[in-house]
């Protein structure tokens, strides 16, 4: 099972650090990373496997949102099938 | 990985344009709960839906969380109640009552299918149902009412027609000091389809498995949001946006059901692809018909619009999902409708523009506030003009009209929630319809053939 996790906001030092370290706390392996800086808005969007998860998968976006609030950015976590759905035939 | 702007397409439609899954309904068949004695009818009915329902809700939250997608409600419909009441026989109220404590146990938003289908006439228990009504929803909250009284194949009964007339400013009368909530629970149908998920006229028909999850989807805001990015387009470049728009939306849906119906252990139904409004801000589909090129929803040109919009959604639709059903298409609720409010406010939007956009859309005359002291007959009148648009086009089409009782011309109501608010809007109420719905008796079935 996978997730995408997107984050975007003001671009600071440390947002990849932070979402990274909040991913291995929670023992989400992270598959595959793009991030762009356009006119200071700073866009990441990760691919994480969520199969073993130390927790649950709400466990693990409750930590994210938390950790969006903390540093001001904007955190969500989605299953990865809803975008598959949506843009793939 | 899928692409970044694939990606940030999707969360922005979700965050800044209102997409959502507006409801997963379980269709609940209740002819296994008929009894003869009305309460142990009633016991069993309380019984089956807590059993089939109980991880409705739950399930529904989990599905939220998971894809991050709001699933604004969650609804129950079941077997129209007039077949159990003419086992049982006894106040239908009593059904109503089940209903309401079973919405309460199990949290669903609403429960459909206080129903009858009557379409080519009354059989044991309909008019004891339909006499029920307006006291079923005075005393129900959760409670939603529908009656068939015509269909292509059959006709419409106009002694039906008659009854809903007067049911329905009963239903306003009893609701008086709630803003009339009542008739707002009432659809009246003409081809009413037997697996729409949406309420007020959802119920589970008797040619459905005994129990099913359906789905619709919305997303009006998002339809719009395509189509300010095209400000010099043709139409023909419009109705393919709105496809490929459509077609996005309902393969959330088709996700969201088929993952639901896993869950819960049921199958999967239908897909009801529609855009369904709400009073919020950027959902609204008159919000569409005027990014088109409208100055406001209801000039001329909104039902040329309106009829591009609801192909183009069905067509977009139909591809992104294994099965379609339910009422699929454009609604145009006015008190539902941010745009719509407006142009009724402004004397933009009449009843006879909102006819005419009835024989285009996917419903009928919805969410219509009408001066309260408009007669049952012209009420009849109103219903039967509108299930004649539906039956001699073979398309589904409702009256959800909301007498305000005591209020006149320039007052408004407010209903809070998704049911929103809106202006009484004028009607000929000057004029006499009575003699007509008076005379009672059916239309014949329309002619199949030569069509012109």
């Amino acid at each position: 099972m996978k997730a995408i996790v997107t984050v975007v906001g003001y671009d600071t030092v440390g947002i990849l650090a932070k979402v990274s370290a909040v991913c291995a706390e929670n023992n989400a392996n992270i598959i595959d990373v793009t991030q762009s800086v356009l006119k200071d808005i700073f866009t990441m969007v990760m691919l994480i496997d969520i199969s073993d998860l130390t927790d649950d998968f709400a466990a693990l976006q409750q930590a994210l949102f938390t950790l969006g609030d903390k540093i001001g950015m904007k955190i969500h976590v989605m299953h990865e099938d809803i975008f598959n759905s949506m843009h793939h035939i | 990985m899928t692409n970044t702007k694939d990606i940030l397409e999707t969360i922005r439609m979700i965050e800044d344009e209102n997409l959502d899954i507006r409801t997963i309904t379980m269709g609940l068949s209740l002819l296994d709960c008929a009894d003869a004695d009305i309460d142990v009818s009633c016991r069993k009915i309380y019984e089956k839906m807590t059993r089939k329902a109980e991880r409705l809700v739950p399930v529904g939250e989990e599905i939220e969380r998971t894809y991050g997608i709001p699933i604004i409600n969650k609804r129950i419909s079941v077997t129209p109640i007039a077949l159990l009441a003419a086992v049982s026989g006894g106040d239908p109220v009593k059904y109503a009552k089940t209903l309401e404590k079973v919405s309460r146990t199990v949290g669903v938003n609403f429960i459909g299918g206080f129903s009858a289908l009557v379409h080519k006439g009354f059989a044991a228990g309909d008019r004891e149902l339909i006499a029920a009504i307006p006291e079923a929803l005075a005393v129900t909250e959760h409670v939603c009412s529908s009656v068939n009284v015509g269909s292509t194949k059959a006709g419409i009964n106009m002694d039906a027609v008659k009854l809903m007339g007067e049911a329905v400013k009963k239903a306003a009368e009893l609701t008086k000091d709630r803003n009339c909530i009542g008739p707002a629970k009432l659809v009246v149908f003409c081809n009413a389809p037997e697996d729409n998920p949406f309420m007020a006229g959802a119920f589970h028909g008797i040619g459905e498995p005994d129990c099913v999850i359906h789905v619709g989807v919305s997303g009006p805001g998002v339809v719009r949001s395509a189509l300010t990015k095209y400000p010099d387009a043709n139409l023909s470049e419009i109705a393919d946006v709105i496809k490929k728009t459509a077609f996005k939306i309902t393969r959330m849906g088709q996700l969201v059901g088929t993952v639901a119906s896993e869950k819960l252990g049921v199958p999967f139904g239908i897909v009801d692809l529609s855009l369904a409004p709400t009073p919020a801000v950027g959902d609204s589909v008159a919000h569409i018909l005027e990014e088109m090129g409208l100055e406001i929803c209801g000039t001329h040109g909104t039902t040329a619009a309106l009829a591009l919009l609801n192909d183009a959604v069905k067509k977009g639709g139909v591809m992104a999902s294994s099965h379609v059903g339910g009422l699929s298409g454009a609604f145009i609720p006015v008190s539902e409708d941010a745009g719509m409010i407006h142009a009724a406010r402004t004397g933009d939007l009449t009843i006879e523009k909102l006819e005419a956009m009835t024989a285009v859309c996917s419903v009928g005359l919805d969410m219509i506030i009408i001066p309260g002291e408009t007669s049952p007959a012209t009420i009849s009148a109103i219903i039967a003009d509108e299930a004649a648009i539906g039956m001699v086009n073979s398309k589904t089409t409702a009256v959800r009209v909301i007498p305000a009782i005591g209020k006149q011309i320039g007052e408004e109501l407010e209903f809070g929630g998704l049911l929103g608010s809106g202006p009484i809007m004028p009607l000929h109420n000057d004029k006499s319809s009575q003699k007509f719905i008076d005379r009672g008796g059916r239309i014949p079935a329309p002619m199949q053939s030569l069509k012109n």
